[in-house]
């Protein structure tokens, strides 16, 4: 009764040119319903099934980089480079690993994915194990959303009876197991050797790279992780070839890729769009900013990407070359709009809190760094901050950024500059006042540039 | 924090928990059965609505690792609870997506309609409030994630009225 339907977030019909999230319902998510989208007929194709030629698995791995396929995780990683690392001839057991740990703030795509086209997933990872000759993968599922786990796991049972998963898959001699396992409430688990520790059933606290996970991955083996979105993009590829999926994009970008939009939108939502798609057009599909307000600012990938003002994000195109060269990433698309109403400090008083809350504790700069952050901005909010605070602040985050073992450090630090850099005024019209009538000392002069 | 009931000592694990240990140690490598931990600590927790040291103790050795290497699982994922907690445990997310939705308004009213503070369990046992990080369902702002496995979407007062009203009177039943 109280369940999302997926009604408002992804079945709207305000997507452009949709491959991942066409012609879902919400009920049509089974086997034969993918079937009947022209679901494994990519994975019949590479096996030489149907009117399937075969294709090796360097063809595929071309195919994907001619796509000019990018991790959606985050990173922008280009997939078919990816797995082109992996090396082939490995004699031992290697793996294959979906990241579906989707935890950062505003990022709720791999759920929609999941829950309502589960096979594109799996038939992404069996295409993806074919091309790099596994025959183990596992797909870590977000503790948050047990419901869409158990629906994965449904998913995968029709596909094993199937025979698209399992020994000897559709009578080829191509084998592939996959199983689905699951978090329980830790953001840093989605970073990649953090995840691979909690698959293992440790604590999840990342590990130095390099090596990679392509060196040294699951239990120490050779391992390709990808994000869920990543893989689900893969049959579509497959079977309209690398070179429609680079002209659905733009160069460098290829094909679409699925936004979360949150916060001040009328329709907040999935909105599955062509990468290079102007922002402007993406804000309108959600609805335009809320009750008619102004666009304030907008967080353009997810919460540890670097705020940007709305003249600055007016004029990009929602892309990775774009947000890059406007200051900001891409992320995991998820994009995070607030109108002319907010304060900034407080908003970035909650992103802080939550850095501090999630850091791993392995690394100094970021354990101890995180609270400090969140103590400065949380006593600049309660207007007792002190004239240094933003120094202060600024010098902190530039000791976390690139001094710890992954980038849940510098996810911390980003947010913390570039709300200072964007939006200083509000900060220290916070501080200012109080600060004058709490104490007589003057104010001073090189604290007002 | 008011203290809440603490279920008989002797609440022990079904037989069905086993069989579902069984499922997830296959899902694994022979000497990769830690892997399981997550998840069979994740079936205690269904079943005895927490995670004890005893529990921690059967898992481990059922899963040959030591009992401490569970307890440092138990201790590092947030959604694993390691007291008793109310029947109906309830996470509200408040990042910042939800925040600009009503995300710690939701948590306000609750708050307010409960008579207790987030981190708290009402008296009769019945719910624990929790302010959660992002649960992954951010357009479906407020959410609520109640006892680990249903997330509740669009929590507006009136609906967050009318789910505590129905579980407390189906209580009372
Ligand atoms: N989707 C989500 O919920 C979240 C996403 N992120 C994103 O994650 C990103 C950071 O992720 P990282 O994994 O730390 O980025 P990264 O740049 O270290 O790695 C990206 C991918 O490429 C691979 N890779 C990179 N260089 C390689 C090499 N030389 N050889 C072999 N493989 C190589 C890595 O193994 C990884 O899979 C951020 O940009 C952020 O946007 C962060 C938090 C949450
Ligand atoms: C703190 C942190 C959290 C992350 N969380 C996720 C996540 O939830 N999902 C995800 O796919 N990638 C996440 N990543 C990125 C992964 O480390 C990795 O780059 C990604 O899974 C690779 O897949 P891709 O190449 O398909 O993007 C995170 C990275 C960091 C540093
Ligand atoms: S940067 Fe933070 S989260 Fe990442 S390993 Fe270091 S302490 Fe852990
Ligand atoms: S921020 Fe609340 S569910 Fe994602």
């Amino acid at each position: 009764q109280f369940a999302a339907t997926g009604v408002q977030t992804c079945f709207h019909g305000r997507h452009i040119n949709p491959q991942i999230l066409a012609d879902l319902d919400g009920n049509n998510w089974r086997l034969k319903d993918y079937e009947a989208r022209g679901g494994y007929q990519a994975l019949r194709k590479i096996l030489a099934q149907g009117d399937g030629q075969g294709m090796t698995p360097d063809q595929v791995i071309a195919e994907v980089k001619a796509g000019s396929l990018r991790g959606r995780g985050g990173a922008g990683f280009p997939t078919g480079l990816k797995w082109s690392f992996m090396p082939r001839q490995f004699p031992g057991q290697k793996y294959l690993v979906c990241n579906s740990d989707e935890g950062e703030p505003g990022t709720c795509k791999d759920r929609d994915i999941m829950q309502y086209n589960p096979h594109s997933v799996i038939e992404g990872m069996a295409i993806a194990a074919y091309a790099m000759g596994i025959s183990v993968g596992y797909n870590y599922i977000h503790g948050e959303i047990f419901a869409t786990y158990q629906r994965f796991e449904e998913a995968l049972d029709e596909a094993r009876a199937a025979g698209l998963l399992g020994d000897k898959i559709l009578g080829s001699a191509f084998t592939f197991q996959l199983h689905a396992s699951h978090g329980f409430g830790a953001y840093i688990c989605g970073e990649e050797t953090a995840l691979l520790e909690s698959l293992e059933g440790k604590k999840g606290q990342p590990r130095f790279k390099p090596p990679f996970p392509a060196s040294f991955g699951l239990y120490g083996k050779p391992t390709t992780i990808n994000n869920t979105e990543t893989f689900a993009a893969v049959p579509w590829i497959i079977r309209n070839g690398g070179q429609a999926y680079l002209e659905c994009g733009k160069p460098n970008n290829g094909g679409t890729k699925i936004y979360s939009v949150s916060g001040d939108v009328e329709l907040p939502g999935n909105y599955e769009v062509p990468m290079g798609t102007p922002f402007s057009t993406l804000l309108e599909l959600a609805g335009g900013v809320r009750k008619g307000r102004t666009l304030k600012a907008v967080i353009p990938g997810g919460s540890s990407a670097p705020v940007l003002p709305a003249s600055i994000m007016m004029e990009c195109t929602m892309d990775y070359d774009s947000i890059a060269k406007a200051g900001s990433m891409l992320g995991s698309g998820a994009v995070i709009v607030m109108d002319d109403s907010r304060c900034m400090v407080e908003s970035l008083k909650r992103l802080s809190y939550f850095y501090m809350h999630e850091s791993c504790g392995q690394c100094t700069p970021c354990r101890e760094g995180t609270g400090w952050l969140w103590r400065m901005v949380d006593r600049i909010h309660k207007g007792q901050g002190r004239q240094t605070d933003l120094d202060l602040l600024n010098s902190v985050a530039d000791n976390i950024q690139g001094r710890t073992i992954c980038a849940l450090g510098d996810a911390a630090a980003m947010p913390v500059r570039a709300m200072i850099k964007h939006f200083r005024h509000e900060f220290e019209a916070m501080i200012k006042p109080k600060t004058l009538s709490a104490s007589p000392a003057p104010v001073q002069a090189s604290l007002q540039a | 924090m008011i203290p809440v009931h603490t279920p008989a000592p002797a609440a022990s694990l079904s037989e069905q928990a086993f069989v579902r240990f069984a499922r997830e140690v296959a899902k694994f490598p022979a000497d990769g059965k830690q892997s399981a931990v997550m998840a069979c600590l994740t079936i205690v927790q269904e079943e005895l609505g927490f995670v004890s040291a005893e529990s921690e103790k059967i898992v481990a050795d059922y899963l040959g690792m030591a009992p401490i290497a569970v307890h440092e699982v138990t201790t590092f994922y947030n959604m694993y609870n390691q007291r008793p907690v109310g029947k109906y445990k309830l996470n509200v997310c408040t990042n910042l997506p939800c925040q600009l939705r009503d995300g710690a308004k939701a948590l306000k009213h609750l708050e307010h309609k409960l008579g207790i503070s987030m981190g708290e369990s009402t008296a009769d046992g019945l719910f624990t409030l929790q302010q959660s990080e992002c649960l992954g369902a951010c357009a479906d702002s407020p959410v609520m994630l109640v006892n680990d496995l249903t997330m509740c979407s669009f929590m507006s007062n009136d609906k967050l009225d009318q789910l505590i009203d129905g579980l407390t009177s189906a209580e009372a039943k």
